[in-house]
C-alpha cells in the first residue's frame, strides 16, 4: 500500500554530502537562461532542514550587499549538480531563525573544533545505520533546548 | 474511451525531467476483469461491467459469485458499469493500465471526503459577519427570504447540512506516468476521497 509511495520516493534519493543546520556549504544549482544552461553558485549558512525522504529541503541564508538572502532547495532535485561543504558549524539549535536578526560580525556562526571524517549520505543507505550516525549530533542539541528555552516561555 | 477502476493510494512529489517538481496522486488501477456487456439491441444502452478489488469467496453472496463465475472471475470487491466505452476486451479477459498512456487526459470519479454535518460558511462558502464589536452573528447564514409574504422559505435555498462523502469528478487531469509491473496510474493534482477509497477513471474528451 504505503510501500508502492515509499517505493516511488527512494527512487528519488540522490548521494549528498552529511551536513547540518550551522554548516557552510556550496550548492552548485543549474539554471536555465533562454536555452542556456549553466550552474550557479549559491553559498552560505544552512539554516534549517525540513522534511523526510525525497520531499527533504534545506535552506540556505546568506549576506548580499548588506541584504540576507535566503535559498530553499528540494535536497533530491536534479538540478543540484553537487553540495560542497566548505565549514561545519557548531550551533546548539535545528532551526537557525536568530541569525535573520542579525548582521556582520553577530551573524557568524562559531565553527566546530572537532569534525567527523566527511561522508555521504548514499541514495539507498538503510535508514537504521543513518539514524545511529547521527544520533550524537542530533541529541545535544536537544537536550540543551528545553533549558535555556524554558526562560522565554 | 478507455476506463478503468483504482485503489487511491495517496499523493508525494515526483521530480520531472526539467528538475520541476510535480505533485502527484498514486492510483493502483486494475487489472479489471470484464464480467459482462449492456447492448443496445438488449439492454438498451451500451456498457462494459469491470470487476476489482480481489477479495475472499467468504465475502460475497452465492448470486454475486455465481455471476462472476459465468464470466470466468475470481471473487472482487467492485462490479462497475462503464457506458459508451469502447473496451475491446472478452468477457473474463483482463482491463490493465496499458489501456492508458502518459500525457494522456483522464477524468477521475470517486467518493469524496465525508464533512459530517456543516454550517454555510464552509458548506457553501457565505460570508462570515464581524466577529467583534459586540456581533453574535458571526457564522450564521443570514436572511433565508422576506417576511409576511411569502411568508415561508423558498424551495432550495442553501442552508447548513450534510456536507462530503458524495461522488464526485476530477476532470482535465494528466497522466504523469504509467507503471505497469506494478499496476501504477501516476495522476498529475488531487483525485477525489480518501486513501484506499474506490476510484473510476475515464479518458477526458
Amino acid at each position: 500500500m504505503t510501500t508502492v509511495i515509499e517505493k516511488l520516493e527512494r527512487e528519488q534519493l540522490r548521494s549528498q554530502p552529511d551536513f547540518q543546520p550551522g554548516d557552510r556549504v556550496r550548492v552548485h544549482f543549474q539554471v536555465v537562461e533562454g536555452t542556456r544552461r549553466r550552474t550557479q553558485v549559491f553559498e552560505g549558512i544552512v539554516i534549517k532542514r525540513q522534511g523526510h525522504g525525497a520531499r527533504e529541503t534545506f535552506t540556505v541564508r546568506k549576506q548580499s550587499f548588506g541584504v540576507g538572502v535566503e535559498r530553499t532547495f528540494p535536497l533530491s532535485s536534479p538540478k543540484i549538480e553537487k553540495i560542497d561543504v566548505a565549514a561545519r558549524g557548531d550551533v546548539r539549535r535545528a532551526k537557525l531563525y536568530y541569525l535573520r536578526g542579525r548582521v556582520g560580525k553577530a551573524a557568524r556562526v562559531r565553527e566546530r573544533r572537532y569534525v567527523a571524517p566527511e561522508k555521504l549520505v548514499a541514495a539507498d543507505a538503510p535508514a537504521p545505520a543513518d539514524a545511529v550516525d547521527e544520533a550524537p549530533v542530533a541529541e545535544a542539541p536537544e537536550a540543551e533546548a528545553p533549558a535555556t528555552e524554558s526562560s522565554d516561555s | 474511451m478507455a476506463a478503468i477502476l483504482a485503489k487511491k493510494l495517496g499523493m508525494t512529489q515526483l521530480f520531472l525531467e526539467d528538475g520541476t517538481v510535480e505533485r502527484v496522486t498514486v492510483l493502483e488501477a486494475g487489472p479489471c476483469p470484464v464480467t459482462g456487456r449492456r447492448t443496445a439491441e438488449r439492454d438498451g444502452y451500451d456498457a462494459v461491467q469491470l470487476a476489482f478489488g480481489a477479495t475472499k469467496e467468504k465475502h460475497l453472496s452465492k448470486p454475486e459469485l455465481g455471476h462472476l463465475k459465468k464470466a470466468g472471475v475470481g471473487p472482487h470487491r467492485h462490479l462497475v458499469e462503464f457506458r459508451d466505452v469502447d473496451i475491446d476486451v472478452e468477457v473474463g479477459q483482463n482491463v490493465t493500465v496499458e489501456a492508458f498512456e502518459a500525457g494522456q487526459k483522464i477524468r477521475v470519479a470517486g467518493t469524496s471526503k465525508g464533512k459530517g454535518f456543516q454550517g454555510t460558511v464552509k458548506r457553501h462558502g457565505f460570508a462570515r459577519g464581524p466577529v467583534t464589536h459586540g456581533s453574535h452573528n458571526t457564522r450564521a447564514p443570514g436572511s433565508i427570504g422576506a417576511a409576511a409574504w411569502p411568508a415561508r422559505v423558498f424551495k432550495g435555498i442553501r442552508g447548513p447540512g450534510h456536507m462530503g462523502a458524495e461522488r464526485v469528478t476530477q476532470r482535465g487531469l494528466t497522466v504523469v506516468r504509467v507503471d505497469t509491473d506494478d499496476n501504477l496510474l501516476i495522476v498529475r493534482g488531487s483525485v477525489p476521497g480518501a486513501k484506499n477509497g474506490l476510484v473510476e477513471v475515464r479518458t477526458d474528451g
